[in-house]
């Protein structure tokens, strides 16, 4: 069939006749234009609709796959109505924000202003993933991320909102049986209770199984006394229903009693419940966080979430379903400063230029650009991804993906914060800027909501362990496995040894397939082949990693925490750069508005994103020449042993083998202690 | 009670900063935020009270221009008004189309819907022309209340307060009237999300001005748009002597 006669074919069939010639014609034999009517023409229509919902990006980044299906099509909103609705949703709480939210006077007071709470509870915002149902607008989690993107404007009241629906209620929705749903959520929708989620205690902060609070079944069974301090609960001064973690004792099927965690659902009403003084903090400093006190507080049997001993299990996923929205809220928020920033920076003169013109000021400006693309580019991706309910109707497991996000723009809403205080110099230290108040809130998001090192260790070892699960499978199939299995299995294994051992390139890639040269599966825009291939590059040389540590290590891997800590930053950089290359190529296709300045953006993301990877994966080889472990086990023992500062004096000349009378001291005093 | 029929008009957000078109043909529009006019969106917000202290039946909204104009209709749905009328003119007619052809529609219309009460902004914030409540009174030939900064409707008999630059008049209008939402009228709420979300479900209804024998064809021709010239900075004087011999330098004295 000539080339000619194939172009009109192309043209005048249907879709799916498309799609069905596109199996059959390798790419070699389409001229460069046709191929890319034909990938334009499929890839617009791949863009704008749905596929199923697959596994893990991560999980599959782990066995060195990139999953397609995540980064394309990149999501978007059912129908145009839809995004017009979700438009005017934003625009609503964009207009209450900058018109009646003194942010300034409410960090200062330490303190809401009544009346703007008033103002969110009848807009609808205390419940905005609440069902319908039961009162609340049942946003999904991308209209929900939009929105957020809004609120953050206020940081104190994002913390508060969250605190009572992203964290406080989100049990009741998640785990609740359909009498706390009726009996719990229509009030909590309109905001007249307020919710709040208590898990942590003094002794207990990431380590979050080993709470003391202690709740103990009475007699008949009826109720549970619940006894224990709870503290930095958010909205803990005034929460009426709150989602509280005991130890309860548990019979275990071999008879055995077991302490494990269980969730309750407990009203200030119940009596024993006293709120402590409202803490002074570093940021967010209008929000109500203080500690909370159980005195044999009676919960009613009904009122435990979940199963008895499931309460662990249940936090986790509270925690899951929360954290992407920070990328949003923080990109809006970033997006907002962007603006004022560059504001200052083409206004203000020094030596007869605008600060504008000078290179140093513009890569603090690109930077702040890239990752403000970068956030929002993995927060929609991952919002999205959790949308796309699989056959059972259930959200997927995208935990991994929200902890990648979380870390990258809690980290960037921190770094770009400090730089966009740095532009505007002595002007962005002082309190008439909002800037150091932006600053200042910006800095729990590292902390709370996991802290970014758990949330590193969680994405490098949930990785880490499927890999590892896959590879033992693998093995065990190639060993015992009958026939076929065996079969599969063993060439599954050589596979993956021709891979990572070799360089050799002739095995197809099953990601973009672009290193391939069947490259009939690219649904890529042709100006974003480049970026495409540097992060497959990427995703290459991260297997071999995962690999080759997991076979230096084995189990042991779990202590290696700075081993895991580069793994979760290389995965959070490919996850950021697969987002971006979704994003772009969205945009490109569709030639949606500043498509070209779109992809500057992404191009030169994916180029700086690569090059980092390079040197953090350089530094996963055995043998890495710039290593420091050695040196720093041994430095760090000696200074934990002596807790303090141990060279000598940068002016010191004379030997000294006597010690300051005040070190010895500080010796007595440690010798004590360990005693 | 009587049905109530409010204008509103989609125009460039209020925070926006004008730019004069290359060609000085007009204002940048494209891409450019637009929302509600603010009196509008007083006259919206006045016509939801009535409704809601039950002096109104039903509360219709009503827009005159291109398709975009239907998120304008939305807003004002979301505010409260029980259904819309989106009378569409298509874009390319649309700098075409002034008060004259606005005020015609709504006389129809308010005709067409049996409207007692009809409530305009008192001018849109990007012609300031201030013609339509009077010029659609005319047509309809019913008193009208313009600048209202106050209103009470008892039966049949509307009370209107007006802000004029000598003060403040008060009016008693037999209804049907039609009344312009002046600054002080009231403030208007913020839509809640979830009346948003049920704007959606309320009944649009599409017309073209030929449906309602309204002609679009105008008189004038806008010749050019231009920006304000750029004020000269002014001078801080110590005192009247000084300000006296540099009024006689510039030779104004």
């Amino acid at each position: 069939m000539g080339l000619y006669s194939l172009n009109v074919l192309v043209s005048n069939t249907m879709r799916y006749q498309r799609l069905y010639f596109q199996q059959f014609i390798p790419a070699v034999a389409l001229q460069a234009s046709q191929r890319q009517m034909l990938l334009q023409s499929n890839a617009r229509e791949t863009v704008l609709t749905s596929h199923q919902r697959s596994a893990s990006f991560a999980r599959d980044l782990a066995a060195g796959k990139l999953n397609m299906k995540w980064i394309c099509p990149y999501p978007t909103l059912k129908t145009e109505d839809d995004l017009k609705e979700l438009n005017q949703l934003s625009d609503t709480v964009a207009k209450f924000f900058s018109e009646k939210v003194d942010s300034t006077k409410m960090d200062r007071e330490a303190n809401f202003d009544p009346a703007v709470i008033e103002g969110l509870k009848d807009m609808g915002l205390f419940g905005t993933q609440i069902p319908e149902e039961y009162g609340g607008l049942g946003l999904s989690n991308v209209q929900y991320a939009r929105v957020l993107e809004e609120v953050s404007t206020d940081g104190a009241i994002t913390v508060m909102l969250a605190a009572h629906q992203a964290i406080g209620l989100k049990g009741i929705l998640i785990a609740g049986n359909k009498e706390q749903k009726e009996k719990y959520l229509p009030r909590l929708a309109t905001g007249e209770w307020i919710a709040a989620f208590c898990l942590t205690e003094p002794s207990s902060g990431s380590d979050a199984a080993s709470i003391q609070t202690r709740a103990t079944l009475s007699e008949d069974g009826k109720t549970w006394l619940l006894n224990g301090e709870k503290i930095w609960i958010t909205n803990g001064g005034f929460a009426d229903i709150m989602t509280v973690f005991a130890k309860t004792q548990v019979e275990e099927a071999n008879g055995e009693l077991k302490d494990k965690v269980t969730a309750f659902i407990v009203e200030r009403t119940f009596g024993g419940v006293t709120s402590g003084n409202p803490e002074d903090k570093l940021g967010i400093r209008a929000s109500n966080t203080c500690s909370v006190n159980f005195e044999n507080t009676p919960v009613p049997a009904e009122n435990v979430l979940g199963e008895v001993g499931g309460g662990f299990k249940i936090a986790m996923k509270i925690l899951n379903s929360g954290r992407f929205s920070m990328g949003s809220s923080v990109a809006g928020q970033l997006k907002r400063m962007l603006a004022t920033v560059t504001e200052h920076a083409t206004t203000r003169t020094q030596f007869g230029r605008k600060l504008s013109e000078f290179g140093i000021i513009q890569d603090k400006i690109f930077d702040m650009t890239l990752k403000i693309y970068a956030a929002e580019s993995m927060a929609y991706m991952t919002a999205g991804q959790m949308d796309i309910l699989d056959e059972n109707g259930d959200p997927p497991d995208c935990s991994i993906e929200a902890a990648m996000v979380k870390i990258y723009s809690s980290e960037a809403a921190w770094s770009c914060g400090s730089e966009c205080l740095q532009i505007l110099g002595g002007l962005g230290y002082m309190k008439d800027m909002p800037y150091e108040r932006m600053l200042r809130d910006a800095r729990i998001l590292l902390i709370f909501e996991g802290t970014n090192e758990i949330l590193r260790l969680y994405v490098a070892l949930s990785m880490m362990q499927y890999a590892g699960a896959k590879l033992q499978q693998r093995l065990k199939l190639a060993k015992q496995g009958d026939g076929r299995e065996r079969w599969t299995a063993i060439m599954d294994l050589f596979r993956e040894y021709m891979r990572v051992e070799s360089s050799t390139k002739f095995l197809p890639n099953r990601s973009f397939g672009l290193t391939a040269p069947h490259a009939t599966k690219t649904w890529l825009h042709d100006s974003m082949v480049n970026s495409g291939k540097m992060i497959e590059a990427n995703v290459d040389s991260f297997r071999k990693r995962v690999y080759l540590n997991l076979r230096k290590y084995g189990k042991k891997i779990q202590d290696e925490q700075l081993v895991l800590k580069t793994f979760a930053d290389i995965a959070i950089n490919i996850y950021a750069m697969s987002a971006v290359l979704g994003r772009c190529n969205k945009a490109k296709i569709l030639s949606l508005r500043n498509c070209d300045h779109e992809k500057l953006i992404a191009t030169a993301f994916i180029k700086k994103t690569y090059k980092e990877n390079l040197v953090l994966l350089e530094s996963l080889l055995d043998p890495y020449p710039f290593d420091c472990k050695e040196e720093s086990k041994r430095v760090c023992d000696a200074i934990m042993e002596e807790r303090r500062y141990l060279c000598s004096h940068p002016l010191e000349v004379v030997h000294r083998y006597q010690e300051h009378p005040k070190y010895l001291e500080h010796l007595e005093r440690i010798k004590l202690l360990r005693e | 009670m009587a049905r109530v029929l409010v204008g509103v008009k989609r125009v460039v957000d209020y925070a926006v900063k004008i730019r004069v078109k290359p060609d000085k043909s007009g204002v940048v529009t494209d891409g450019v935020k637009h929302s509600m006019n603010p009196f509008d969106e007083i006259a919206v917000e006045e016509a939801i009270r009535l409704k809601e202290k039950k002096f109104a039946s039903e509360v219709v909204a009503v827009t005159c221009g291109p398709t975009q104009n239907q998120e304008t209709l939305r807003t004002a749905l979301a505010m409260g008004a029980d259904r819309g009328i989106h009378v569409e003119i298509p874009a390319a007619d649309y700098p075409k189309v002034g008060p004259l052809h606005v005020s015609k529609i709504l006389a129809k219309l308010a005709q067409k819907e049996e409207a007692g009460l009809i409530i305009v902004g008192k001018q849109a914030i990007d012609d300031d022309c201030n013609q339509t409540a009077q010029m659609t009174a005319s047509f309809l030939d019913w008193p009208q209340g313009t600048f209202a900064s106050e209103l009470k409707l008892e039966g049949d008999k509307l009370t209107v307060v007006r802000e004029i630059d000598g003060g403040l008049e008060t009016i008693e209008l037999k209804m049907p009237a039609v009344v312009s939402a002046d600054l002080r009228l009231n403030e208007p709420r913020y839509a809640t999300l979830p009346n948003i979300m049920k704007a959606k479900k309320k009944k649009v209804d599409k017309l073209s001005p030929s449906d309602l024998g309204v002609e679009i064809a105008t008189n004038i021709e806008v010749l050019e748009v231009s920006d304000p010239p750029v004020r000269d900075a002014g001078m801080k004087v110590e005192n009247t002597e000084e300000l006296i011999s540099k009024l006689k330098e510039a030779g104004l004295v």
